[in-house]
């Protein structure tokens, strides 16, 4: 009966190809948009790290003094230097990593490269580990590494290729800012989507392309990126207690390790105040990774709108194409009655022009499907950091087919309903 | 024309009226918004800088002047900014640490009183030398340039015991901020936990970062810092015809002098405010995309639903005919109908579109939708209406009266 019906709805459509063509095209035209600005929305709302995000978490504590206070602020997002390593000192989760990021020159030996400057991540040991940077050669450094000062670096694999042509440089030696580092690892393709562990430098940018101890980066001066805010006199901004701009990020893999350290902080910011700082209540959070990226608003708020608009877009569509097919089976009033009269049921006839709809709509959906091709093909063509994410797969791919299925029939519910509603005998007489 | 007919007519096909209806709904509703998002977008990207923006270069380096003694970090900045300003063609030539619409901005918190708890107004900190108001082409309003004893040295500054700057120039929007209709020039404010007496008045200079709030972008000072190397960007000031062939030369000229600096960008400030304006530019362009769409799809529905009309009722308007009805009745007859449907969902739409706009205001801190969008998105509904319906019609109307006598 299906295919029979397939028939029927080929035969219709052909009919009326310039009708046809217009109720696929708004189905396509509003599939199009929503399947290009959800997957936009989809791939910046994304969570970088699958396995691992509900157990890492960002802590934070109110170090700022009383001026401007306002009781129910949040604490800052960042920590001052000295919070930072008495969190990273004490050892309390089960990995910790201190950061900030900043940017080197590097002087390779080759004459023929010029000096360039490159993003850097100045981190602690337990960066890699805990995010669980893949690397292609060599590793990260140790705690030790980071007590020594050691003049140790991890490059990315865009600056091996560039400096080193791609070799195993583990062991080589690499000139940063007139000072020589002992490369001692070569990430693999890495690029977490949005850049979670530090939001200053850019939402979704890129990894940096050299790591290094963040001793080592303070003691030899290297620049820093991002922000810093300071309150009170703060003559050496990148260790006073009066400064916030590190990252700090721990693991805690379990919900009792989590309250402890919740509890953790509180005490810290208790005894600090002892000590005479922290003068503001104590307020501390602690936030896994997807929390945190919701509470800094990471997707852009127009991605959200774009999605809105082409949501209403979609409707609008909708209703035209109802409206359409409504036109479109009352017209073939006379072959319902026709049907009707030599037996067909009501259930029948609606079985059937819910197949003519579902056609219109699997038309709609391979129109869709290449206008949203195009439109993300569009996005990337768009300056920004994060246009060239823009890609569509298999799940945003299965999604298009099935919302344009589903838009096709229920714009096809009414029609059909009010088209199996027509009495047999009377529009035989009419006619 | 009478219009109880044509209701009657409507009421034996109520559901493709109010679809038809809805659509027009819900197009008001979206297009009134739109229309305003779009101005409000352009409308920001129209945004005066008060710097003389088709003029100005913005060079930004690194590599040299790493921190070392306060004078000679000094000295050598100003006998670059010096070998930089006799360049041909340029006009002037400064060392600041930021530029409008750049990425890099230095922001302060501003009180009245030394022992103020709160500050009472935040603001975009400009540091220059005394080239600083000539390069940019800032228009000094009210009160004085700086004098030469009184500029600072940032590297100094840094190093703690340097007195902070004792005068400061601050923009018409912010002194009225901080003074309402007072005179601000001699008052003081402090930025650091010294008082700052305002010496001159600009007229405009907006601050590198800001989002919707004209006031906030409006809201900078400067301050007679000179800044090393290290910390600067270098401005120059040139005809816009010359701004290419100075930015080589600038370039040509700064690697002569230190050979191993690096230069990170060198760009016009069209440019700049360019690149700084885009995301608002790609977004109005979306909703004017958005917006065709629509108005086409919802046109062709139109368009549909009305040659369906006219066909299915061939006979009575052939039997109207018959009975004396002129051409011109049958075509005011679908035009009327139409425009009772359109108005229908006009009414519907504007009060969606208040809905959408209350939302909107909520999400995204826009302001309220100006009224005078309903009428303007009403307008182009009802034009949208009468041509779509006009192909039909003149069909209807063209149906011969002989049509009555005939059995479909």
């Amino acid at each position: 009966m299906f295919r029979y019906y397939l028939w029927l709805a080929a035969r219709s459509l052909k009919k009326n190809p310039a009708l046809t063509a217009l109720m696929v095209i708004a189905i396509g035209l509003g599939i199009g948009a929503s399947i290009t600005t959800l997957t936009v929305l989809r791939v910046l709302s994304g969570d970088p790290l699958p396995d691992r995000s509900a157990r890492l978490f960002v802590p934070q504590v109110e170090p700022h003094s009383m001026d401007d206070y306002q009781p129910g602020e949040e604490p800052p997002t960042q920590l001052t230097y000295p919070d930072g390593v008495n969190l990273l000192k004490v050892r309390r989760a089960d990995r910790q990593a201190l950061m900030a990021g900043g940017s080197a020159v590097v002087q390779p030996d080759d004459a023929a490269i010029e000096p360039f400057f490159a993003d850097a991540r100045y981190t602690t040991a337990d960066f890699f580990a805990m995010f669980q940077v893949p690397f292609r050669y060599g590793g990260g450094w140790s705690a030790a590494d980071d007590d020594a000062h050691a003049r140790d670096v991890v490059i990315s694999k865009k600056l091996n290729d560039k400096v080193f042509a791609g070799a195993d440089s583990v062991g080589r030696t690499l000139r940063l800012q007139s000072t020589d580092f002992r490369v001692i690892g070569v990430l693999d393709e890495w690029r977490p989507t949005p850049h979670f562990y530090d939001l200053n430098v850019g939402n979704y940018s890129e990894v940096e392309d050299v790591f290094l101890p963040v001793e080592t980066a303070l003691e030899l001066k290297f620049g820093r990126n991002g922000s810093m805010d300071c309150w009170d006199d703060a003559p050496e901004p990148e260790v006073s207690p009066n400064c916030t701009w590190m990252q700090f990020w721990v693991e805690l893999d379990t919900p009792q390790k989590q309250a402890e350290y919740e509890t953790f902080l509180r005490n810290y910011s208790d005894q600090q105040r002892a000590q005479g700082r922290f003068p503001r209540p104590t307020n501390v959070r602690l936030r896994n990774l997807m929390q945190w990226l919701d509470y800094q608003k990471v997707v852009p708020s127009d991605v959200r709108l774009q999605v809105w608009l082409a949501m209403g877009f979609l409707v609008v569509c909708l209703v035209n194409t109802v409206g359409l097919m409504l036109a479109k089976f009352l017209r073939r009033s006379g072959e319902v009655a026709v049907r009707r009269a030599i037996g067909a049921s009501r259930r029948e006839v609606f079985a059937q022009f819910l197949v003519e709809a579902g056609a219109v709509g699997a038309a709609g959906a391979v129109l869709g499907l290449l206008l949203a091709l195009l439109g993300l093909w569009a996005v990337r063509q768009q300056p920004g950091d994060y246009a060239s994410l823009a890609h569509l797969d298999l799940p945003m791919l299965l999604a298009t087919l099935g919302l344009a299925l589903l838009a096709s029939l229920i714009s096809g519910l009414l029609p059909a309903w009010r088209a199996c509603q027509v009495a047999p005998a009377l529009q035989l007489k009419s006619d | 024309m009478d219009i109880a007919p044509i209701l009657a007519a409507l009421k034996r096909q109520k559901t493709a009226a109010a679809l038809i209806a809805i659509e027009i709904a819900l197009c008001c509703a979206i297009i009134c918004n739109a229309l305003f998002l779009i101005m409000h977008r352009l409308e920001r990207s129209q945004l005066v800088s008060g710097a003389a923006e088709t003029e100005l270069i913005r060079i930004r380096t690194a590599g040299v002047g790493q921190r070392g003694n306060p004078t000679e970090a000094a000295a050598q900045a100003r006998e670059t900014v010096a070998a930089l300003a006799a360049l041909p063609g340029v006009k002037a030539a400064t060392i600041t640490n930021q530029v409008p619409f750049g990425s890099s901005s230095w922001n302060t918190s501003l009180r009245m009183a030394k022992d103020d708890k709160s500050s009472i107004a935040n603001v975009g900190a400009y540091y220059g030398d005394e080239n600083l108001l000539e390069t940019l082409g800032v228009k000094l309003i009210a009160g004085r340039d700086f004098l030469p004893e009184e500029y600072v040295d940032f590297d100094a500054l840094l190093g703690s015991g340097a007195a902070e700057p004792k005068v400061v120039i601050i923009t018409q929007t912010l002194a009225r901020k901080l003074f309402g209709n007072d005179n601000p020039l001699g008052r003081e404010i402090y930025a650091g936990d010294e008082p700052s007496r305002v010496i001159g008045i600009v007229e405009r200079l907006v601050r590198p970062r800001f989002d919707s709030d004209m006031a906030f972008a409006e809201s900078s000072m400067i301050q007679p810092v000179r800044l090393s190397l290290a910390y600067g960007n270098f401005v120059l000031r040139t005809d816009p015809a010359n701004r290419q062939a100075v930015i080589e030369a600038a370039k040509k000229k700064l690697h002569e002098i230190a050979p191993n600096r690096i230069i990170f960008d060198a760009k016009t400030l069209e440019e700049i405010r360019s690149d700084f304006f885009k995301q608002d530019r790609v977004m109005a362009g979306l909703l004017i995309a958005v917006v065709v769409s629509l108005l086409i799809v919802t046109a062709l529905g139109i368009v549909g639903l009305a040659s369906f009309w006219v066909q299915r009722r061939r006979r009575q308007i052939g039997i109207r005919r018959a009975l004396g009805a002129t051409r011109a009745q049958i075509l005011h007859y679908f035009q009327t109908e139409n425009f009772l449907i359109v108005s229908a969902g006009i009414v519907i739409g504007m009060g969606a579109a208040y809905a959408i706009s209350g939302w909107l205001m909520r999400q995204y801190e826009l302001p309220r939708l100006p009224l005078y969008y309903l009428p303007v998105g009403a307008v182009a509904l009802w034009v949208l209406g009468q041509l779509s319906v006009l192909a039909p019609a003149l069909r209807a109307a063209s149906v011969p009266p002989a049509t009555a006598t005939r059995s479909v």
